[in-house]
């Protein structure tokens, strides 16, 4: 895979998210105008000052008018764009490379997804007319597949990597514990999570990220702009996409421990991003934890645990708040929920408050302080399912160079 | 020679208990089983197992044998649009092969296998039923639900006839023993002793006719099969007619019940496979009227080796199923469903698009690599050539569970789901993650042998939606 990247020409100037809950009393255009507002506010820009927009929604409203009517814009262009669970992150990454293009010098991402007005728990995809033939299992079900399939190849005892696969949920729900725009804000214990009725496979309740409305937003100017807007910009050093071919559900050599797609992704992230080292030259990660065998094998998939290994350093705090590596710092899908076409900018928000350091002493990273400290985040995003995925990665950076 | 070409019977997996209805009721609903079809059959998904069944002794030749499919039922899952024609599907069946339904009464199953002798086609005839009766009626729990198919054909060297019909007799006559309203669950009989006494001289007429139209005495009559849903009548005409011959057929009330319009050919095909050549094997048939069939086996029985006889499906069922499931599946108690929005209906363009993968589970397969495709696929994922794939049926196809998961949040008539990853025997190879039926969630096992059936996922807006699922393969040799 090649791409030439456009690191350092674009950067993030404001930024804006609701809290993420079961936003009983707010409709999509509630959480488009509260995100938009915070974002506007963030970059001290009104939204006629924003020249084009765009807009990732999975399933919550079509065409840019969802976001033209609420916010009233006048004459703007406005995309909206899906991609899966990536949507939000497809929508920042298009006003990214508008603005990168010279098309515009002030770009907005935003990302919404009011999913409880559906009147049933978990996320349910829009149906598209087809033969009938298509698998029904939900997601959980085809991400517990790695469970049994990862425990074969690396030799791990089932019941061993059961309580590693709780401490990853325990993990986050720590760091959700202490942000209050996350949906669940209690700490979990391990034997809790290991107890929870069980989903599909071994994965019970607390395995899968749960459901909430939300919506985030990002302004993106050029790189040399960027300080008329505020002191601490963050800039784009890589914005990644792959889309799976679905081969995976039918290649009688895929084994359901990797995702090849978001290897190939990180691996093209990385090289634009000249990163060489993730485990050590990242300040922290934020990455799509729709299911905890799912950062399991993220971990090896990014390149932040040898293969086979993530079952140890998970177990072992790497990835904790104040481990070496902290990921998912701001609790997660596991404590967020998942607004289908806000996640993505979300997880940007919190590099966004991480690196720049203005998250909340209870759950601020370590790795940004003193001389030494590390001064570049990574945001993962995916949809799909093993063997049938998109991935997106993006690495974002206080510095140029 | 015209005579039965191939023959087989099905029988699903589920036995209700009669203890069960028992305990249930408190009313004592005798002993022995019955068998249920799962949630996700109906009587064509039967029909289909029958016909796949009947045709795989022939290999090959089997798909082109036939030139018609008839299809009988008292329940099927469509009127107006044809239920033969999902069958022909199924079988991969030439355009040119007519697929027609003769439905309606349990007279109509054997009213088809009389028809197709009298013609000059060669004629696969299939019959498949679900009996269902309100709670606690003997309906419930002397029916059955199986299905059967038998081929009818002049024999060839390639595909020689198995039994030939040395006599037979017809009669007709109206008279209201019992009856079903379109649509109702239900069925209803006069009084038992007015119906005996028109089916019992009939049944003795018919037999002394189909006797004289052979010109063979009872002696030479190996086994007497009689099938009805006059259960005295039946017994009563067994007993006389059965005088003298070599002794009535198992009737397979005991473990299968009395699967309706399928009973006749059921009980045929599981007489056949015990039968040795030069047998003669009679079929009495009580249904407004008497049917008599006098079959002769033929010394090429003696080869033929049926790829699943009655009998070891008969004992590989499972008798397990509780009553509140029974009555569930049939119809009888709405239990709560899963909060998941129920799945849309299958969309009748697509599903003709893809018809061969659909119904007739062919895939493709990439000519320069041999990479399978399930789908079927335009370009190939190895190599990436367009255009360059052949059609490979994969319905016939053996393979082992690879990984699998029990989805207990996903829409089923019936979870929770089991889903496996499965990958097919070489030489085709190829992998499909695949529902699983006919087993308990707790019984899968990685490594385990699985085989392809023809079900219905669900249904929508009336609309059945079929498609393949895989089941443990039970008798693998």
């Amino acid at each position: 895979m090649s791409s030439h990247g456009i690191k350092d020409k674009v950067a993030i100037v404001g930024m804006g998210c609701t809290p993420f809950k079961e936003h009983w009393d707010k409709g999509v255009d509630d959480l488009l105008i509260d995100a938009a507002s915070e974002t506007f506010a963030s970059a001290g820009l009104t939204k006629d000052d924003v020249d084009a927009y765009w807009l990732g929604t999975a399933q919550s409203g079509m065409s840019g008018v969802t976001l033209a009517a609420p916010l009233k814009l006048e004459g703007k262009p406005v995309t909206r764009v899906e991609n899966y669970c990536a949507s939000g992150s497809e929508a920042l990454r298009q006003a990214a490379y508008a603005v990168a293009s010279g098309a515009y010098d002030v770009a907005m991402a935003v990302g919404v997804e009011k999913v409880k007005d559906g009147g049933y728990q978990g996320l349910n995809a829009f149906p598209i007319p087809n033969d009938g033939t298509a698998r029904s299992l939900t997601a959980a079900a085809m991400f517990s597949l790695i469970v049994p399939a990862y425990a074969e190849r690396y030799g791990v005892d089932e019941d061993v990597l059961r309580r590693v696969l709780a401490g990853i949920a325990a993990k986050n729900h720590y760091n959700g514990a202490r942000n209050p725009r996350a949906q669940f804000r209690r700490e979990m214990d391990v034997d809790a999570i290991c107890n929870a009725p069980p989903v599909a496979g071994r994965l019970g309740v607390f395995d899968c990220a749960g459901v909430a409305d939300g919506s985030a937003a990002a302004i993106v100017v050029r790189a040399e702009d960027a300080h008329r807007y505020t002191d601490k910009p963050l800039y784009i050093k890589a914005l990644s996409f792959v889309a799976g071919n679905g081969s995976g559900v039918i290649d009688p050599n895929y084994d359901y421990t990797t995702f090849p797609e978001v290897a190939q992704c990180a691996a093209d992230a990385y090289a634009q991003a000249g990163i060489t080292d993730p485990r050590h030259q990242l300040a922290m990660a934020e990455v799509h934890d729709c299911f905890t065998p799912t950062e399991l094998v993220l971990m090896e998939d990014l390149g932040f645990s040898e293969r086979g290994q993530a079952w140890k350093d998970e177990d072992a705090g790497i990835f904790a708040l104040e481990g070496e590596l902290p990921v998912n710092p701001d609790g997660g899908l596991k404590s967020f929920g998942h607004p289908v076409g806000a996640s993505g900018l979300r997880m940007h928000f919190e590099n966004w408050l991480q690196l720049r350091g203005e998250a909340p002493d209870t759950r601020r990273i370590l790795t940004t302080d003193g001389t030494a400290g590390r001064h570049l985040g990574l945001v993962h995003n995916l949809g799909g399912y093993p063997g049938e995925m998109v991935s997106f990665v993006s690495i974002l950076g206080t510095e140029l160079g | 020679m015209r005579g039965i070409l191939a023959f087989a019977g099905y029988v699903p997996y589920h036995r209700l208990d009669r203890a069960a209805i028992t305990a249930a009721s408190g009313t004592d609903a005798g002993k022995g089983t019955r068998a249920v079809a799962s949630y996700d059959e109906d009587t064509t998904t039967m029909a289909t197992e029958a016909a796949r069944l009947a045709l795989r002794p022939l290999g090959d030749v089997g798909r082109s044998a036939p030139d018609a499919l008839w299809f009988s039922t008292t329940a099927p899952a469509y009127v107006d649009k044809t239920n033969a024609t999902v069958v022909h599907a199924a079988l991969r069946l030439d355009p040119g092969v007519s697929a027609l339904d003769m439905n309606g009464s349990v007279r109509s199953a054997i009213g088809a296998l009389r028809a197709a002798w009298r013609g000059p086609d060669t004629v696969l005839v299939a019959a498949a039923d679900i009996r269902t009766g309100l709670p606690t009626s003997a309906d419930e729990r002397d029916g059955g639900d199986a299905a059967a198919a038998v081929l009818v054909g002049e024999g060839t060297a390639e595909v020689p006839v198995l039994a030939e019909l040395i006599g037979s007799s017809s009669l007709t006559e109206e008279f209201l023993d019992r009856w079903r309203t379109p649509g109702d669950v239900r069925s209803k009989q006069w009084e038992e002793r007015f119906g005996e006494t028109h089916y019992v001289p009939l049944g003795q007429q018919g037999w002394k006719l189909a006797l004289d139209d052979a010109g063979i005495g009872a002696e030479q009559v190996s086994q007497v099969i009689v099938a009805g849903t006059h259960s005295r009548a039946v017994r009563q005409v067994a007993t006389k007619v059965g005088a003298g011959t070599g002794g009535a057929a198992e009737d397979l009330a005991a473990t299968v019940g009395n699967p309706g319009a399928a009973q006749p050919m059921l009980l045929l095909a599981h007489a056949l496979e015990r039968s040795q050549p030069g047998d003669v094997v009679a079929l009495v048939v009580l249904a407004d009227g008497a049917e008599v069939f006098l079959f002769r086996v033929t010394d090429a029985l003696a080869t033929h080796v049926p790829a699943r006889p009655v009998g070891a499906q008969v004992v590989a069922g499972r008798d397990d199923l509780r009553y509140l499931q029974f009555l569930s599946w049939n119809g009888m108690v709405t239990i709560e469903p899963p909060r998941r929005p129920e799945p849309a209906r299958a969309s009748a363009s697509a599903a003709a698009r893809n018809e061969a993968w659909k119904f007739g589970f062919v895939a493709s397969r990439d000519r320069s690599t041999g990479t399978v495709h399930m789908p079927p696929a335009r370009i190939s994922y190895q190599g990436g050539a367009l255009d360059d794939m052949e059609p490979v049926p994969m319905a016939d196809a053996f393979g082992t569970i690879v990984t699998f998961t029990v989805d207990r949040l996903a829409y089923s008539p019936s979870p929770p789901i089991v889903f496996a990853v499965v990958d097919f025997d070489p030489p085709t190879e190829g992998r499909l993650p695949v529902e699983l039926t006919d087993l308990d969630a707790a019984d899968v096992a990685i490594g385990q042998r699985v085989e392809l059936t023809f079900r219905r996922l669900n249904r929508s807006d009336g609309i059945q939606n079929y498609f393949w699922k895989a089941k443990p393969l039970r008798d693998d040799t």
